[in-house]
């Protein structure tokens, strides 16, 4: 088949180009750890049903139990998504907390998009999103449901506020 | 000799060109309520209840009912004049044609009585009506009717002329229908084991995770369904009307088999940021992705220097000043042409997309609105609008009403497209501002965001006024009395070279064979690992 060389030479760069973003995408992901939500390991599987029943699980505990900290400026927080709003809707953290983030959803599909930071999870019901993150500069970050939940959708946000 | 199949392609123009009209009136209504002006609490005495349910319509009547009436409308009539041979059996495409109204009724109704106010992606465990479902699925089979009756024309011309390579246009638009065949069985199965007997209350709940995977192996695809055929006008059809070539016609018809091959193994990167599959999928899908871009690149290459030979064909010299040559004055050619400037960029911000962790910046903000208004609502709609400004005069053998309209229709779009689509993709990657969203309601939106949403709000303004050109000139064109001076023929364009192209671009069987094989790859193990793991503990929730 004839190639004008060219075309031939565009071809090779255009594959070459795509290699390279690969290369610099792989290297933001592994290597700097910029990662995409996962479910935590072991499998993490709620039942949407029962997950907000109170001793079923984490998402059961009363909202001041939800952030817990496990460690010198470690904290988690289990996050229950529901139409329209989260639970906890304000959590407060001292600068430079290592936050990890467990939502899941007791109805519909949610988004969670924290502001200012790369989480950005969807939330949907029977999984468990996943996320971590350092705050280091003290404020105010709102973590937004970027899902179409239903008609009371553009409300449902949450704050989370870095102490100095 | 193609009465039955102009007329029928007509039919089916002239039904998308109406869904698009009634779901665009959506568009400027609701840019004015993202910069603050609310007209939906008027429009409740109108019936529309929400600005949720007229951006389900929006979006249904222009992603799904406009772009697959309109394809299937435009392969109707291209396939016959490409052959040279009639329909072997209109009947199917006829009827092809009333199950699809069959199924759009079926739909259209629940959207209207807002009773499946759940989007155009209808993600679960948000429940429609049964009927919405059950008319989606009706619509898909139609499309698939009208597909097989295609695939008998082409079988039938194959063995009227063997060992003839089928003609560039009929070749395109085969290849096409074949990718949205393969395309919609994810939907189908999606529809048919779980949504619909979950709806109808056979089955008590239902795995979202699994239905979202079943859907974006349609939802990738799908957006290759609409592209297709604007690349086929651009590769086949524009290089006649600029009085150039097509460059490279073999690497023209590598780049569609190559679309047929790659668009299914992908549709996992609209899912990136989801919880309930194994990062190897997504990465192994977003490889794949990447490896779909090149094509696109391809058709750049091969497309510009189809117009290049056009440019100095008609006197342009220079490195640039071929450009300034080409046939501005034809309304058909600067549609397609600002279509295709507008599709470079929208290109570039769905590789954004595309870039496995750099969607966390992007994933559900409104640089994804910002993004396929520029590709699907520009490389796909104004392109179809540059093929209306010969195609309708062809069918109803008049006269384009009012071609300097017609220019001024492409440049607003044009204008008001960059306008809109800028500041969507502006507001989304600074801001994280949501899409689908009533920002004009949201106690999050910040002050900051203003002057983004009054530059999306004149920018959608704009698109209005050219909408509403564009129909004008419709109505005009095919309502006024005088008749076309001479027949207008569909352009096709000739290869630039006429060297044999290898047999292996004329033949099926290794393409079709790698398409299943990489299917099966990408899919096989994730969708048995969810099929496996699934849960069907989602109750269906009406949530409107």
């Amino acid at each position: 088949m004839h190639i004008d060389r060219r075309e031939r030479n565009f071809i090779i760069a255009s594959i070459v180009l795509m290699f390279v973003f690969a290369v610099f995408i792989l290297v933001s992901s592994f290597v700097m750890k910029i990662q995409v939500p996962q479910a935590p390991v072991p499998l993490g599987r709620v039942n949407p049903n029962t997950v907000a029943t109170p001793g079923v699980s984490p998402w059961g505990d009363p909202v001041e139990e939800r952030l817990r900290q496990v460690g010198p400026n470690q904290y988690e927080v289990y996050i229950l998504g529901q139409a329209w709003s989260y639970q906890p809707a304000q959590i407060t953290i001292p600068k430079g907390a290592t936050v990890t983030f467990y939502v899941t959803s007791k109805d519909v599909i949610h988004g969670f998009d924290l502001q200012g930071t790369n989480i950005n999870m969807m939330i949907i019901p029977g999984q468990i999103s996943t996320l971590t993150a350092t705050f280091d500069t003290p404020g105010e970050y709102k973590f937004i449901c970027n899902e179409y939940c239903g008609i009371g959708h553009q409300t449902m946000f949450g704050t989370l506020v870095v102490e100095p | 000799m193609f009465k039955t199949s102009n007329k029928l392609a007509a039919w089916n123009i002239g039904l998308g060109m109406a869904a698009l009209f009634i779901g665009g009136l959506f568009g400027p209504l609701q840019k004015l309520e993202h910069a603050g002006i609310n007209l939906y609490t008027s429009l409740q005495n109108l019936g529309i209840a929400s600005y949720y349910q007229g951006l389900t319509l929006h979006a249904v009547l222009n992603a799904i009912v406009w772009t697959t009436f309109f394809i299937i409308g435009f392969f109707t009539f291209v396939i016959p004049h490409s052959l040279k041979r009639e329909l072997t059996n209109p009947k199917l495409n006829i009827a092809a044609f009333y199950i699809m109204v069959v199924g759009l009724v079926m739909t259209a109704v629940p959207i209207l009585l807002n009773l499946a106010t759940v989007l155009f992606t209808f993600y679960t465990p948000l429940m429609a009506s049964p009927f919405f479902y059950i008319g989606l699925t009706i619509f898909v089979v139609g499309s698939w009717v009208a597909g097989w009756g295609f695939f008998a024309t082409y079988i039938t011309w194959r063995k009227e002329h063997p060992g003839q390579p089928v003609p560039f246009l009929a070749f395109g638009a085969v290849i096409t229908m074949a990718l949205w065949q393969i395309a919609t069985l994810g939907v189908a199965v999606e529809l048919l084991v779980f949504v619909i007997p979950w709806s109808l209350g056979w089955i008590e709940g239902t795995d979202p995770q699994m239905n979202r995977t079943l859907l974006w192996f349609f939802g990738h695809p799908l957006v290759y369904f609409w592209l297709l055929p604007a690349y086929l006008s651009w590769y086949g059809m524009v290089p006649k009307q600029v009085g150039g070539k097509l460059f490279s016609e073999p690497m023209a018809r590598l780049v569609f088999w190559l679309f047929l091959v790659l668009s299914v193994p992908v549709g996992i990167h609209h899912q990136f940021l989801d919880p309930g599959i194994p990062q190897r999928w997504k990465l192994l899908q977003f490889g794949f992705t990447f490896a779909l871009f090149v094509p696109s690149l391809l058709t750049a290459f091969n497309v510009i220097a189809s117009l290049e030979i056009g440019g100095r064909n008609r006197g342009g010299t220079g490195l640039l000043g071929w450009i300034r040559a080409l046939p501005w004055d034809d309304p058909s050619f600067t549609a397609q042409n600002l279509a295709m400037i507008l599709f470079a960029f929208g290109g570039i911000s769905g590789l954004a997309n595309a870039s496995y962790n750099m969607n966390l910046a992007l994933h559900n903000t409104t640089w994804i609105p910002g993004h396929f208004h520029l590709t699907v609502g520009s490389a796909v709609t104004l392109t179809f609008f540059g093929i209306a400004y010969w195609l309708v005069p062809k069918l109803a053998n008049k006269p384009l009403w009012n071609r300097k309209l017609a220019l001024a229709q492409a440049w607003t779009w044009f204008i008001g497209m960059i306008l809109m689509s800028n500041g969507l993709h502006a507001l989304g990657l600074i801001f994280q501002a949501p899409r689908r969203s009533m920002l004009g309601a949201a106690p999050y939106a910040s002050g900051e965001w203003q002057p983004l949403l009054i530059e999306s709000l004149v920018g959608g303004l704009i698109l209005g006024v050219s909408g509403l050109l564009f129909y004008a000139n419709m109505i005009g064109t095919v309502t006024q009395k005088k008749q076309a001076p001479a027949p207008i023929e569909m352009p096709v364009a000739e290869p630039y070279r006429n060297d044999p192209s290898p047999a292996w671009l004329h033949t099926w069987r290794p393409w079709l064979i790698t398409a299943a094989v990489l299917i099966l790859v990408s899919y096989g193990p994730v969708l048995t690992y969810l099929f496996a793991n699934m849960e069907l503990t989602s109750p269906g929730f009406k949530l409107w």
